[in-house]
């Protein structure tokens, strides 16, 4: 019986195990690797640092997410043996494979930037998430800079999110007036994709946010609150929330399949890992051009599934699931209630509608519905 | 078009879009010595527009730009500080 191992327990590696558990009936055995036995819903981090969510909601048993046709393995990877198609964890025992799902994600790495984890605050993981809200709890006012410290990271549009939260939050707390907020990002405008930036640009200047842009992070100077930008630019700060550097998974780093930055190597349409045909990736494990999030996992997981299902079956590819075009949905947060939503793919850049109602109750509404459509794969 | 500058390093970052090209540019200059001159390849259209303005802000210097076959574009800067 085929071999297939999946590495990663977020929502690129849950879905495939589930995808591929549900196709493959008992036609091969699949086993997921994960570090963690908690499945997390990382786009709810945003919302802990303003006390409207309760950390603890946001996590679930990861066991209790998988198909029982997947076995679960608790343990960290420390390197891939290629040539013998085989995963070393850790604890010192190894896993081989037939077929290798790369699901591992991407993780924040605030050493990259001197003086940013002494500095700044972040939302990127749930212990920074719950240390922000505590220093929020507190604020009475001053300087607040929230910026991006290197490209890519997770959930492109969180760091405009969490701008346009941040001034909600503060005008209810009746602090808005006695708090400057400056928002920093390291290219031209405020994010990389042109039409999002056209939206979220006035929006930000509506709302009195300075904007300092091609503002790429150097160091943090946490005695005297300065950010500093490779650009020669200095901004002063009472409150810094700062997005760390990402990077692949630590064993992906000079690892044959991936670049210095530990991100895969992968093909943009099938999603297989360059000179390996046996191995796929997926979601922020990879190094396509395209947004480091979940909807981007949750999109491509049916073509691997397909791409691997079809192989050990001996049938051809349904063509209708056979190639990834990019696609990702994702929701824009703009505060007050409303939000807008970006839908495109590799040829068809986002056309953001303008903010409303029912596009912030349908991200709440997904928020809650995560757990029983996405992972488990009925949507 | 020949160039009559050393290059000390050529990024090729042909087939990546917006802001990748010049993420790269910048990520070479951070590592480079003053003085050292880098070149970057790239197809993307915004780059004509991205890379001079961010090279201005840093306060490098933009030796120019030269056709690379095609639509691709090569971008030439010095490190001045």
């Amino acid at each position: 019986m085929k071999r297939i191992l999946v590495l990663g327990g977020g929502t690129g590696g849950t879905l495939i195990a589930n995808l591929l558990a549900k196709k493959l009936k008992n036609e091969a055995q699949i086993t997921l690797v994960s570090a963690s036995s908690r499945h997390l819903y990382q786009p709810g981090w945003l919302y802990v640092p303003f006390g409207w969510q309760d950390p603890r909601a946001l996590s679930r048993s990861l066991k209790s997410l998988l198909n029982k046709r997947v076995q679960l393995e608790i343990g960290k990877v420390d390197r891939l043996d290629l040539p013998a198609q085989a995963v070393v964890l850790e604890e010192g025992n190894t896993l081989y494979y037939d077929y290798l799902v790369v699901a591992t994600g991407s993780r924040v790495t605030p050493e990259d930037v001197p003086g940013l984890a002494e500095g700044a605050h972040h939302f990127y993981t749930e212990e920074a998430a719950w240390k922000l809200h505590a220093v929020l709890e507190e604020w009475q006012g001053g300087r607040i800079v929230v910026g991006v410290g290197g490209l890519p990271h997770k959930c492109p549009v969180a760091p405009l999110e969490f701008t346009f939260l941040l001034d909600e939050y503060l005008t209810r707390r009746g602090l808005r007036d006695k708090t400057e907020i400056t928002y920093t990002y390291p290219i031209n405008r405020v994010f990389s994709i042109e039409s999002v930036a056209e939206v979220a640009e006035p929006l930000l200047k509506e709302r009195g946010v300075k904007i300092e842009t091609f503002f790429n992070l150097e160091s943090v100077d946490p005695e005297k609150k300065l950010a500093i930008s490779l650009e020669g630019s200095s901004l002063p700060y009472d409150l810094l929330v700062m997005i760390p550097p990402h990077r692949g998974a630590q064993f992906l780093e000079g690892s044959p399949i991936a670049d210095a930055q530990g991100w895969v190597y992968t093909d943009r349409t099938t999603l297989q890992v360059k000179d390996y045909p046996n191995i796929y990736a997926l979601g922020d494990t990879t190094n396509l051009p395209i947004s480091k999030a979940g909807s981007t996992a949750h999109f491509e997981a049916p073509v691997i599934a397909e791409h691997i299902a079809a192989e050990i079956q001996g049938r051809a590819v349904d063509l209708q699931h056979a190639s990834y075009n990019g696609k990702v949905t994702c929701f824009l947060e703009t505060g007050y209630g409303k939000a807008s939503i970006l839908a495109f793919d590799y040829d068809h850049p986002p056309k953001p509608p303008a903010p409303s109602w029912l596009y912030h109750y349908e991200k709440m509404a997904f928020n809650k519905a995560y757990w029983y459509l996405v992972p488990t794969g009925v949507i | 078009m020949s160039n009559p500058v050393q290059i000390s390093k050529e990024i090729d970052a042909r087939g990546s879009f917006c802001p990748g090209p010049l993420m790269e540019l910048i990520r070479a200059v951070k590592a480079a010595n003053v003085g050292e001159v880098i070149a970057v390849l790239s197809g993307d259209p915004g780059s004509v527009k991205d890379i001079p303005a961010w090279v201005t802000k840093a306060g490098h210097k933009f030796l120019g730009m030269e056709d690379a076959g095609g639509e691709v574009k090569r971008f030439i800067v010095r490190k001045a500080r």
